[in-house]
């Protein structure tokens, strides 16, 4: 018998145990160790920040499809890695800290005979002060801090209603944020909420961001065919923004958040203060913390964890100007060089660099997107992950054989503009590679054929059914496997 | 919605005609798109 063991049930997680589960014999047990008792389709959360859907809309029990899908499942947070085990035993093992309230702070090791790490991104509000929900600003990262950003949203609303105007805040709350897409879709929601409610003309609504320009999206931006032109997605985004009133800050390092005031610094070094009343801003990611010890407990992190928590797999990580990355340097089987039982996927593996130009202004502060790794790539790697531990477990190969490559995988996204089934829109993109390749297309780095973006009804269509079908899938409902990663 | 004033940053980006907009949410339009755009990640995804 063995024991796969995975730390984490997001988008990664999920998609590991269930194809681990679906491709081993049953003589092999699939673990799962996960803090929250509830699975979060976390793209959605930006609708249960307008309010357009409730977090029960975006949330179900884990612990009964584990149970009926022969799963194992502590709801607990790992601590620490053995890879090598303790004094007493040569055997691999986790150790985990119950977050179950009945065993509560309690803890266990669990021994493995592989790892995926799936433990995604530690929300760091803290790398930026006065940020976060606790603090003076809001969030849509986690369903509640959605629904209480939806309550703060009512409130300015209510305000705009009585004739009072009001100024929203919205996007990234440090220079290395990732994730621009989500505040981008909560932007364009808001916008479209506050129409609806007709108080538009009552908000003045700012952008703010760690982006060279507008469209950059922490993966340089991507080149499209469009009325006869190659263009940059900044000129598209650029139009929208315009057309939708919204003024937006680039270039921006949130320094400090303050009640209903930011202070930020911009490329040029300069310091600058917006005034708001309401501001969502999204925190920058980092390792969720785990600790790694070798057999004499002595600490190993730093082998197994790159400086920022996330792991590190089998990337190239030397150090070297922009102008030197080549897609080569991105990992393709997730696992880690040092211990070959263990792997990351999702956002826990460490990214060998960003994929934007690293900017850094005149008082030494980088500001610039880190790589963002969307849900698609994050399943994708985190299946082909579970495939090649089931052929090893199994016998089948000895080594990792399926490759993941963000340099070789395309990636499709909908950044959802307006949620209504008749006038909502939303942004259909897709592009080939994710990691753009410019030895292979020189002028655009990404293939002209496979990289696109439009604007249109159908695209909310489209995120709205994806809504539903990756919550079926992750709910492990009949045929799940037909809904693709 | 916006008012284009020179040499502010919303005077230059290109902005969409009425025509443009209307097919935005033309249902007959994007029902069309919408397959289009599905064929379109289907091969995004047969790509993996
Ligand atoms: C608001 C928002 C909107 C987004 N919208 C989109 C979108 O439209 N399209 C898209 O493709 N992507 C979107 N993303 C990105 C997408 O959510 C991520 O790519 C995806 O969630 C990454 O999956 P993951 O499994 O790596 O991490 P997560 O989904 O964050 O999962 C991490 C898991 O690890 C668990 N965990 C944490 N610490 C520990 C620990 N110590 N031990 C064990 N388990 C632990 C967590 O509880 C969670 O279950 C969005 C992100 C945000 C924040």
């Amino acid at each position: 018998m063995a024991r796969l063991l995975i730390l984490g049930a997001g988008i990664a997680g999920q998609t590991a145990a269930l194809h681990a589960r679906n491709k081993l014999s049953s003589n092999h047990e699939v673990v799962v160790v996960s803090p929250n008792s509830k699975w979060n389709w976390i793209p959605s959360n930006i609708w249960v920040g307008t309010g357009y859907m409730k977090p029960e809309q975006v949330t179900f029990s884990l612990a009964p499809v584990y149970a009926k899908s022969n799963i194992i499942f502590h709801q607990a947070k790992a601590v620490s890695v053995h890879p090598a085990g303790d004094s007493k035993s040569s055997l691999s093992f986790v150790t985990i800290e119950y977050t179950l309230p009945e065993k509560l702070g309690q803890t266990e090791k669990i021994t493995y005979d592989y790892l995926i790490n799936a433990t995604g991104p530690k929300l760091n509000f803290d790398a930026t002060v006065g940020l976060g929900p606790d603090k003076n600003s809001l969030s849509v990262c986690t369903f509640t801090h959605a629904h209480d950003t939806s309550k703060a949203l009512a409130g300015v609303i209510a305000k705009m209603k009585k004739g009072e105007r009001q100024t929203l805040l919205i996007g990234t709350g440090h220079g290395n944020c990732t994730c621009q897409g989500a505040a981008f879709e909560y932007l364009f929601n808001v916008e479209f909420e506050l129409r609806r409610q007709n108080v538009r003309d009552k908000a003045k609504i700012i952008w703010i961001s760690n982006e060279f320009e507008l469209g950059d999206f922490g993966i340089g931006g991507m080149f499209l065919k469009r009325g006869g032109y190659v263009t940059h997605s900044r000129i598209f985004t650029e139009s929208l923004y315009t057309e939708r009133g919204i003024e937006w800050i680039t270039q921006a390092h949130v320094k400090e958040v303050l009640p209903g005031k930011t202070i930020y610094e911009n490329l040029d070094g300069e310091e600058e203060t917006i005034t708001h009343d309401f501001a969502m801003l999204l925190p920058p990611f980092s390792g969720v913390g785990l600790k790694a010890y070798n057999k004499n407990s002595e600490d190993i992190t730093s082998q197994l964890f790159a400086p920022n928590g996330f792991m590190l797999v089998d990337g190239d990580y030397a150090k070297k100007p922009y102008e030197e990355w080549i897609p080569g340097d991105w990992p393709k089987t997730y696992q880690s060089p040092k211990y070959k039982n263990i792997f990351a996927a999702g956002i826990a593996f460490a990214p060998p660099h960003a994929i934007s130009k690293p900017m850094t202004n005149p008082n030494g502060i980088p500001i610039f997107p880190t790589p963002p790794r969307t849900g698609m790539p994050s399943g994708v790697m985190a299946r082909q992950i579970a495939f090649n531990i089931a052929d090893m477990i199994e016998g089948r190969e000895a080594e990792p054989k399926r490759k993941a490559s963000m340099a070789n995988m395309g990636a499709a996204c909908i950044a959802s503009a307006g949620a209504n089934f008749l006038k909502g829109t939303a942004v259909s993109m897709t592009m080939y590679p994710i990691i753009p390749d410019f030895k292979k297309y020189p002028d655009t780095g990404r293939d002209l054929n496979y990289t696109s973006g439009e604007i249109g009804l159908a695209g909310h269509w489209i995120k709205h059914f994806l809504h539903y079908a990756f919550l079926y899938k992750a709910k492990a409902n009949p045929f799940w496997r037909i809904v693709p990663e | 919605m916006s008012v284009r004033k020179p040499f502010e940053q919303s005077y230059y980006p290109p902005v969409p005609t009425k025509l443009t907009k209307l097919f935005r949410t033309n249902l007959v339009w994007q029902f069309f798109r919408f397959l289009v755009l599905n064929i379109r990640m289907l091969r995004m995804i047969r790509k993996h």
